[in-house]
């Protein structure tokens, strides 16, 4: 074995690895990633992830802010699905607070969460394709997320960073109509998924450029801390919203899909069932949405007792964990921690994309679906 | 040494007359060069459920003249460690054959209707006709790779180096894919001269493409690699070489590359309709005379049209092939269906006709 790497690594040619530095500013990093490759030829012999780039210390901000003004911040960390990240947020200080959120609240936030799911996973879809080279799945898949971010934009005014929680419930209630328009997204959508299926589901170059790409077995995912829909990719059936359930997720009807081979592919087609599942779960809790108050009994002054506590909940990327502990007598939390999704799956790059090519580093990066504000906070 | 009637009369037809094809051949090719960008920026927003260009006169009709403004104005930039005559050499080389290669191209014939009358004269609609017409187009245009290989070497950066190795091991084995079908349209057509070739289908009343559809789906595959155009595109994959082997280029240099590439395309195309699809022909022509009212050089662009239309709808619809799986596809597939569709019609050739 060690006589033919030599031979391959060119005993008969003099022939040296080269260094690739793809990033921080490349077309197809999502954001400012770094990833400093060695090739051999168009061969990724090996790949360093440099991070870091986008880090605004938003755990060591959140020390020196109120226990409200964290939910802002935690916007600015998975901006794509913030939502997602105020949900998080508000009801790990609400498990540390015992604090019960009345059963409206918890649905609008099952609705915004699954919402968010699909824009995020809209986004990523477009990005995905486009870095294969599928450059109108990108515009269509924008196009949906578009009529997602108007739900946001009526519900809380904001698109991008949202603020939209409150500890112990939401800031306000949903506009009236509101619940129709949800309806009316969920029946458009469905009808667009099989849209961006038909781009690419069956398509012969999108199945040879994502089929066999970056296999990750099982075993090997849960050893690397995979989490979400690149777990689930490789047959591990772990969602957080069946496994410990938040929100109103134990009082929904849904199911986890699971790839088998574990490759780009299956991270694909998951990742496309997911729309659907979301779809299903819109719907449940809009048609059958409770009346009742929105916000549940909060202090006056959010001061936690003195304690800790981790609580997760399910990002359209992963395992979105929260760790705070409270020394009870400020205003701020003692520590303030995040287990971010994309960071961990992140860590499986190298892995993956070593003995691909050059192409498939992108096809890599879109497919563990990353954000770097929340891989760098 | 007068200058008499005589010598006037020649001075035009060998000077005045073939300057005047070129001058406007070559104007309106680049004229047709920028209107192409404009129509694969429409076609594809279309396909995307966009407007596209909107902004410069109504529609964007003039968006062209403004990218070429910009494109002449930004600053001409020549990287500090960059082979500074090699840089500046190879977009040139990239764009001189695509522009040379329309001189045996026909867009009209030799027959009494074909042709244009200038000064008293019948000029036929072609600048040249050479006997090795479609030899020259093959090896000419096989010159234009030098300039993508040389950018990239010149550039003295990775990922046009990158781009630039790649784009030469892509063209080279799709030019024997396509090289060796043309042989086959060749054996059919009994000639290499690209008049002749459009003349031999309008006397047998039928358009090569029914003879070789093979080789059509063939040629085409690999006009679509020979230009770089999705989904073979790899040399200037935006997203994994930031732009391939012009990542370096700037301003009025780039834009040669760049109109270099969709002079290829209608180059490919009009090649295509010239073989396969009767050229300057009308279709049809028993079935429908009176379509040869039509003048034949609008037969020719509208022929020309859909393939670069066809062009534009594939890039707009299709992901990017690898590297390796672009090799497979040519070397596995192409080529072998070239070589065996030149057998067959080396064979049928013979016990037939």
């Amino acid at each position: 074995m060690q006589q033919v790497s030599t031979v391959r690594h060119g005993a008969m040619f003099d022939t040296d690895e080269l260094v690739l530095n793809m990033g921080p500013q490349h077309p197809s990093t999502h954001g400012v990633l770094r990833v400093v490759l060695r090739l051999d030829g168009e061969k990724v012999v090996d790949a360093d992830v440099v991070i870091g780039y986008l880090h605004r210390g938003i755990e060591k901000l959140s020390e020196n802010r109120n226990w409200t003004q964290i939910i802002l911040l935690t916007d600015r960390m998975d901006y794509v699905a913030a939502a997602t990240s105020n949900v998080g947020y508000c009801e790990t200080v609400e498990k540390l607070m015992s604090i019960e959120v009345p059963r409206r609240a918890r649905y609008v936030r099952t609705i915004l969460c699954e919402l968010q799911r699909i824009a995020s996973h809209c986004l990523w879809l477009g990005t995905h394709a486009m870095d294969i080279g599928a450059m109108t799945v990108f515009l269509y898949a924008f196009r949906e997320r578009e009529l997602i971010l108007d739900l946001f934009e009526e519900f809380c005014g904001a698109r991008l960073t949202y603020n939209s929680m409150r500890i112990g419930g939401l800031p306000l209630d949903i506009p009236p109509g509101w619940a129709q328009k949800v309806l009316e997204f969920c029946k458009i959508m469905t009808s667009k998924i099989d849209e961006y299926e038909t781009l690419l589901t069956h398509n012969r170059i999108w199945l040879e450029r994502t089929k066999g790409v970056g296999v990750i077995p099982a075993a090997e995912a849960v050893a690397l801390g995979l989490c979400g829909p690149a777990l689930r990719g490789s047959g591990v059936p772990r969602d957080v919203r069946k496994d410990e359930p938040y929100a109103a997720y134990d009082e929904m009807d849904f199911d986890i899909p699971i790839g088998t081979a574990g490759d780009t592919y299956d991270r694909y087609l998951v990742r496309i069932e997911e729309f659907r599942q979301s779809l299903r779960i819109i719907r449940q809790a809009t048609e059958g949405l409770p009346e009742g108050p929105i916000v549940g009994k909060v202090p006056r002054l959010i001061k936690p007792a003195a304690g800790e506590t981790y609580h997760a909940i399910e990002s359209p990327k992963g395992e979105l964990g929260y760790f705070i502990v409270s020394d009870g007598k400020s205003t701020n939390p003692y520590r303030f921690r995040v287990r971010p999704p994309s960071f961990c799956n992140l860590q499986a790059l190298p892995r993956l994309v070593r003995g691909h090519l050059v192409a498939d580093v992108v096809a890599l990066i879109g497919s563990i679906d990353i954000v770097l504000g929340e891989v760098d906070r | 040494m007068g200058v008499g009637p005589h010598a006037s009369k020649k001075m035009i037809d060998t000077v005045v007359i073939p300057l005047l094809k070129i001058a406007i051949v070559l104007n309106a090719t680049l004229v047709g060069v920028t209107y192409m960008v404009l129509l694969e920026r429409k076609v594809i927003a279309w396909a995307q459920s966009r407007l596209g260009p909107m902004r410069v006169g109504p529609w964007g009709i003039l968006q062209p003249v403004a990218d070429a403004v910009k494109l002449m104005l930004k600053e001409d930039i020549t990287p500090t460690r960059a082979d500074k005559w090699v840089f500046t050499a190879a977009p040139i080389i990239s764009m001189v054959p695509a522009l040379i290669v329309y001189a045996v191209i026909p867009f009209g014939g030799d027959a009494p209707g074909e042709v244009a009358h200038i000064f008293g004269r019948d000029v036929p609609l072609y600048i040249t006709r050479i006997n090795v017409g479609l030899l020259y187009i093959v090896s000419v245009a096989s010159v234009g790779v030098y300039g993508i290989i040389l950018a990239g070497y010149s550039s003295n950066s990775k990922y046009p180096l990158l781009a630039s190795l790649r784009a030469s091991a892509q063209l080279i084995s799709y030019e024997v894919a396509v090289t060796l079908t043309l042989v086959s349209v060749i054996l059919v057509a009994g000639s290499l001269d690209m008049v002749s070739i459009v003349e031999r289908q309008r006397d047998r009343h039928i358009w090569f493409f029914f003879l070789q559809p093979l080789a059509f789906v063939i040629v085409l595959i690999g006009g679509l690699a020979e230009t770089n155009r999705a989904p073979f595109d790899l040399p200037e994959a935006e997203q994994e070489l930031t732009g391939g082997f012009h990542t370096e280029y700037s301003g009025m240099r780039f834009a040669l590359f760049f109109l270099a590439e969709y002079a290829n395309m209608i180059v490919v195309s009009s090649v295509v309709t010239t073989l396969f699809f009767g050229g300057w022909l009308p279709p049809l022509p028993t079935w429908l005379p009176f379509l040869a009212y039509v003048p034949g050089w609008i037969w020719f662009f509208l022929k020309s049209f859909v393939f670069l239309y066809i062009f534009i709808w594939i890039r707009a619809t299709l992901p990017r092939y690898r590297y390796d799986q672009l090799m497979r596809l040519g070397w596995k597939v192409l080529i072998p269906l070239a070589i065996a569709n030149l057998v067959v019609t080396g064979i049928v050739k013979v016990m037939l006709l």
